[in-house]
Parts: C-alpha cells; sequence; structure tokens
C-alpha cells in the first residue's frame, strides 16, 4: 500500500518556524546587545577622559592676571595606568598652542555641550579625544582655554572585541535555547496525533470501536469523521461475513444435491464407459466443492489471521478432538491415525484457526497416505515451544518436501488422482506463521512425509 | 436402524433418503422443524441427521431444545457452512458430528456408524442368516455362536451382503458403495476383499457365491 500524499509534515514546518523566529531574535539579540554594549563602554571611557579634561582645566588658576596650569598628574595617570593605553593631550589658548603634544587633532564639535568628544587617527593609532574649554578673565582680557585629552584605542578595542564575543554567545546561547524549547513544543503539539495513530494503527481490522481517548478539541471533527468511517468498515465486514457464509451455502447445497444425482444414476448406469463419465463427474464436483470449501477457508483464515485473537488453547485437547473427529474417515480409506506422545500443551493463538490448521494437515496425510498405512500424531513439549508432528507411512513428499508445496494451488507431483485444491498447505502455513510458529515438511528415514509444527508457548 | 432426516432441499434429502434406505435402514424426512418435532414427539429414532438453514429457524436452536430435553438421540449436522467456528459451536450445541455439504455418502455412512457405536450399547442392530449373527455397529460377527470380528472394509463389504441376502451384486455397484470417489479403486479390489470374507465365513452354512460375469450374492447352503 503505498502512502497517501502529503503536504510536508506539521511537525517540520512548526520546527521552522519556531527556529526562524529563534534565528531572528538572536541576531536582534546579538545586535542590540552589541550596541548598548558599545555605547556603555564609549560613554565610560568619554567620562574618564571629559573628567581629566576637567580635572587640568579645574587646577587652572587665574594668578595675578595670568594663567596658571598645574597639570595634575592624577589627571594623565589615569588614564595610561589602568592599561597600557598611551595618552595624549593638548593645551591651546585662544585656538593657538599651549602645551601637550601640538599636533593632536583639535577638538570636535560642542554642540552646546560643555565637552566635545571625537574619535580620530594619531600617530598611526586609533584615538579618542576629549576636549574641554573655560573662559578666564585674564590682563590680556577674555582667554579661552581648551584641553583636549586622548587616548588610545587598543584596549577599548579589546574591550568590544570581548563584548561582540559574548553578545555572539548569548545570542547563540539564546538560539540553542530556543531550538530545544522548539523541539519540544513541536514534539508535545504533535503527540496526541501520535498517541491517535498509535492507538488506531496497533488495532487489527476487527477492533472497530470508536476511539474514546480524549483528544485535543482541534482533533475532534477528525476522530469523529474516523469513528464513522469505522462504523462503515464494521458494517460492511460484518456483510462480507454474512456473504462468506451465504456464499458457501449458495455454492455448495447445489453442488451436493448434484453429486447426490450423479451418485444415484451411477446405480443405474451399467455400461462401463457411461459409468466411468459419471464417476468422472463425480471428482469433478468433489474437486470444485472442495475447492470452494477451501477457498472460504482461506478467505476465513486471512480475515482472522490479521486480527489474531490471543486465548490459552489447550494443544493437547485440540490434537485429540481432531484426530477423533477424523476417525472415522481414516476408517474410511483403511488409514490408521493415531496418536503417540502427547504432552500437555498451552499456547497463545486462535483455537478455530489451529484446529484448522491440524484438520488440515491431518486430511492431507489421509488423503496422500496409501491404503494401509499409519498417521502418527505427536505433541511434545519443550520449554519454549510446543511442537506437532505429523508423520505417515505413505510416499512421501516428493523432493523431500519441496518449500513449492506451500505455494498457493501448488500441488505434488503424486496428487495424481486426488481430488485437492493445492491450498491445504497454504492454509496450514498461514496461520502457522500468524501465531509465530515454524512449519516444516519433510521426509521419513524409513520414508513417508513428516510434517512439523512449532508454536511458541506464552 | 431408524433415521430423521431434517432437510428442506427436496433433491438432497430424497437421494439422502435413498442411500440410507439402501444400506437397509428405515428413515423418515421432516422438510421443517415443526415436522421434526410431530416425528420426534412419536418415534424413537436412532440417529438424527440435522441441516442448519431450515425455513422456520435455525437448526442449531432444534439442536439446543432437544439436549436441553435430555434426549440422547444421536444428532450429526449436515451444514452448507464451511466456517470453521460453526462447526466448533455445533459440537459444543451437543451436536455428535457435523458434515459440510456436498456430503460423501460413504463418508455419511462411517460417520453414522461410529456416532451410533460411541454412544453405544443401547442401539443394537442385530441381524441373523442361517447361523450367522452379525452386529453392525460392534463390527461382530458371530458364526454359530463363536464370535469373529470384521474389520473396516471387510465389514462394509458384509453388511452390504447381510442386508440383501440373495441378491446380486455386480462389481462395479460394489466398487462404488465401498470406495469413495477420490480413491483409485479396481473391481481387482472387489475379489480382493470378497476373498478375505470367504476365508471368514469358513465353517459357516453361509457363503458367497460368484456369479460369472454377473457377480456375488449371499446365500445360504
Amino acid at each position: 500500500m503505498s502512502g497517501p500524499r502529503t503536504t510536508g509534515s506539521i511537525r517540520q514546518r512548526l520546527l521552522v518556524l519556531l527556529l526562524l523566529g529563534a534565528a531572528v531574535i538572536a541576531v536582534l539579540l546579538y545586535l542590540v546587545v552589541q550596541s548598548v554594549a558599545r555605547q556603555i563602554a564609549q560613554e565610560s571611557q568619554d567620562n574618564i577622559l571629559a573628567a581629566s579634561a576637567i580635572s587640568i582645566l579645574d587646577s587652572t588658576r587665574v594668578k595675578g592676571g595670568e594663567l596658571s596650569i598645574d597639570l595634575p598628574y592624577s589627571a594623565l595617570s589615569m588614564l595610561g595606568s589602568v592599561t597600557d593605553e598611551r595618552a595624549f593631550y593638548a593645551i591651546r589658548l585662544n585656538d593657538g598652542f599651549l602645551s601637550g603634544y601640538e599636533d593632536l587633532p583639535v577638538s570636535g564639535d560642542y554642540g552646546g555641550a560643555a565637552t566635545a568628544f571625537r574619535s580620530a587617527t594619531y600617530l598611526g593609532e586609533d584615538i579618542r579625544i576629549a576636549s574641554t574649554r573655560r573662559s578666564f578673565s585674564t590682563d590680556e582680557g577674555q582667554a579661552l582655554l581648551e584641553i583636549s585629552v586622548a587616548q588610545t584605542l587598543a584596549g577599548m578595542n579589546r574591550t568590544l572585541a570581548r563584548i561582540t564575543r559574548i553578545s555572539l554567545l548569548v545570542g547563540f546561547g539564546f538560539f540553542v535555547l530556543s531550538a530545544l524549547m522548539a523541539l519540544f513544543i513541536a514534539r508535545s503539539t504533535i503527540r496526541p496525533l501520535h498517541r491517535l495513530t498509535e492507538s488506531v494503527s496497533r488495532r487489527g481490522p476487527s477492533d472497530l470501536r470508536p476511539v474514546a481517548a480524549p483528544v485535543p478539541s482541534e482533533m475532534a471533527p477528525l476522530v469523529l469523521s474516523l469513528n464513522k468511517l469505522m462504523a462503515r468498515l464494521q458494517y460492511s465486514l460484518t456483510r462480507s461475513e454474512d456473504f462468506i457464509a451465504e456464499a458457501a451455502h449458495r455454492v455448495r447445497t447445489p453442488l451436493a444435491i448434484l453429486r447426490t444425482q450423479a451418485e444415484i444414476t451411477l446405480r443405474r448406469v451399467e455400461k462401463p464407459e457411461n459409468r466411468q463419465a459419471v464417476r468422472e463427474m463425480i471428482r469433478a464436483i468433489d474437486e470444485s466443492s472442495r475447492t470452494a470449501g477451501q477457498l472460504l477457508d482461506h478467505a476465513m483464515v486471512t480475515f482472522r489471521t490479521d486480527s489474531l485473537s490471543r486465548e490459552d488453547v489447550a494443544l493437547h485437547a485440540l490434537v485429540q478432538d481432531t484426530v477423533d473427529r477424523l476417525g472415522p474417515l481414516s476408517e474410511l480409506k483403511e488409514v490408521s491415525i493415531e496418536t503417540a506422545r502427547l504432552d500437555e500443551a498451552v499456547v497463545p493463538g486462535d483455537a478455530i484457526l489451529l484446529q484448522n490448521a491440524l484438520h488440515n494437515l491431518l486430511d492431507n496425510a489421509i488423503k496422500y497416505a496409501s491404503r494401509n498405512c499409519r498417521v502418527t500424531v505427536s505433541l511434545a513439549r519443550s520449554p519454549s515451544q510446543a511442537t506437532i508432528t505429523v508423520s505417515d507411512t505413505g510416499p512421501g513428499f516428493p523432493d523431500g518436501g519441496s518449500v513449492k508445496l506451500l505455494d498457493r494451488f501448488a500441488r505434488g507431483d503424486n496428487a495424481g488422482s486426488v481430488v485437492g485444491s493445492g491450498l491445504g498447505l497454504t492454509i496450514v502455513k498461514e496461520i502457522v506463521l500468524a501465531h509465530g510458529g515454524e512449519m516444516e515438511l519433510k521426509n521419513n528415514e524409513e520414508g513417508g512425509a513428516c510434517v512439523v509444527l512449532s508454536f511458541p508457548l506464552a | 436402524m431408524r433415521y430423521l432426516l431434517i432437510e428442506d432441499n427436496e433433491t438432497l434429502a430424497r437421494a439422502v433418503v435413498d442411500r440410507l434406505v439402501l444400506d437397509g435402514h428405515v428413515v423418515d424426512h421432516a422438510e421443517d422443524l415443526a415436522t421434526a418435532a410431530d416425528y420426534t414427539a412419536t418415534t424413537d429414532y436412532d440417529l438424527i441427521l440435522l441441516d442448519i438453514m431450515l425455513p422456520d429457524g435455525d437448526g442449531r436452536t432444534f439442536l439446543a431444545q432437544r439436549r436441553s430435553a435430555k434426549s440422547r438421540t444421536p444428532v450429526i449436522v449436515l451444514t452448507a457452512r464451511s466456517e470453521v467456528s460453526d462447526r466448533v459451536g455445533l459440537l459444543d450445541l451437543g451436536a455428535d458430528d457435523y458434515m459440510v455439504k456436498p456430503i460423501d455418502f460413504s463418508e455419511l455412512e462411517a460417520r453414522c456408524r461410529a456416532v451410533l457405536r460411541r454412544r453405544g450399547g443401547e442401539a443394537r442392530n442385530v441381524i441373523s442368516f442361517g447361523d450367522l449373527e452379525f452386529d453392525s455397529l460392534a463390527g461382530t460377527l458371530k458364526i454359530d455362536g463363536s464370535e469373529t470380528s470384521l474389520r473396516t472394509r471387510e465389514l462394509r463389504l458384509f453388511e452390504i451382503f447381510i442386508n440383501a441376502p440373495n441378491q446380486l451384486f455386480s462389481k462395479s455397484k460394489l466398487v462404488d458403495r465401498l470406495f469413495s470417489y477420490d480413491e483409485e479403486a479396481s473391481e481387482n479390489a472387489i475379489e480382493v476383499y470378497v476373498g478375505r470374507l470367504r476365508r471368514r465365513l469358513e465353517g459357516s452354512n453361509v457363503s458367497i457365491t460368484t456369479v460369472r460375469g454377473l457377480g456375488y450374492k449371499l446365500e445360504q447352503r
């Protein structure tokens, strides 16, 4: 049976969507963390630079009408001591260079603030410059003193790199965590569906009770339709069972009449060639009737093995009953049928099927065994399995019991004139396999056919 | 032996009756359960042959009623159904045996005999002829009081002869009666069995004589 057409899996779709969402959030998270951290790092560096510049500015006095700048040691040491950053400064008065590094780039745009910041390149290194200015009244009039303090960015860049790394890790960690959660969510969302699938697929075809287990409300319509479908299936299965029984009746009753009439005719007919014709008629009727019977048996076996019941079956009683029932038939054929060893053995299975298998097997043995031979049935029990052996003292299987005989409608070369459909051993095999057992055909050393059926115990 | 056949199909019923009468039995035929109930109320039967699907009900109901009324008359069910579950159910209901249609008459005979033998004892069916006493159920033959037992085909062949003494049976008719149709049986086989029966009958005043070119008959000397 080919699977139904699918339009992708819900679970996969859910998973992909959730993962995609998680990825977007993770990237955003990374960017936000990165930029916030950068900003904070930048701000704290700027603050230090500003503080340093302001402390220089604060130490500037107007003494006797002259500017006196006492460069405080701490102002620059706070810049260079912690890391091995290099620090620069420049003091400019009225846009004229006063002290420090003369070619330090000038300050950026103050834009109304007390301190101006800018990034620049100086002596081949990235630097950050903070500038602040103040007007002083001196003898020469208003003097605008501007202090610029700069610091290289090597440490800062290292910090930023670390921040990048950490925010990458945070983003990735978030993604992994979300992925795990997505997996879990997808699975738990699908679980009721799986449970339903399992509870339906575990059933045999004859178990057509409605699904009773609670399901999420979204699945209720599906379960409702499923239950309706099963009710319909149940109905048509019941009908087909009835049909099989009815067909058996309809086919075999006319055959029964036909056969009886033929037999009565045979009594009245004297000419040998006519007698031969009537005999052949009877044989043909027997054959069609037997085939019809076995086809129906086969249908029944297929039906029952699909939904094999597993009740405890007392094999010893079953063997004895079957042998007893075949007694008159074997007597008729002058074949003696006896049970040798009969251990007590109980196997789980379908009693009707097991009896059908044994009946077919013994019927076969009686049919193909020649006159005056003996059919022996034994049931042996080992710790793990029960073994039924049927052996006869007849001609044995052709080819020493080839597997071909187990095929549908296959008949042995020695079947000759014996009436049979070739379904008997197939039915036996299917029943044995359905019970998890094995079937072996062989010939006894002293001649005669031997069939061994073994069934696992419990 | 007195048989009751409950079967609604007239053609089949007639054939079964014909065949059983041929074997020397008395057979009543009921077409439905109501008629059958009338018959069983007035007559004791040795064996009942019962169809399952009848116009006025299910044969199994009839069977169950008889069993609950403690009737011990053996019942063989004739069914067209081949489902084995039916068969098992039948035996549970108290059927002594069952046969699936179409019926092989030799098998039916064999089953009737087996059932009657199993029920044993009360239903004696002893036929006397000359100094012979023959019990077809037990399969015993007494010649002038001393007992010998017959087996399978010998028994059935002798039954045919003693049910109609002095009647001529052709070899081919004996083949029809003695062998089922899925067996290859030759008329030579009949000669073998007749030979064996003759040895059994040594010392008796009854013998099987050959009518050249026609067949055999059982005669008192």
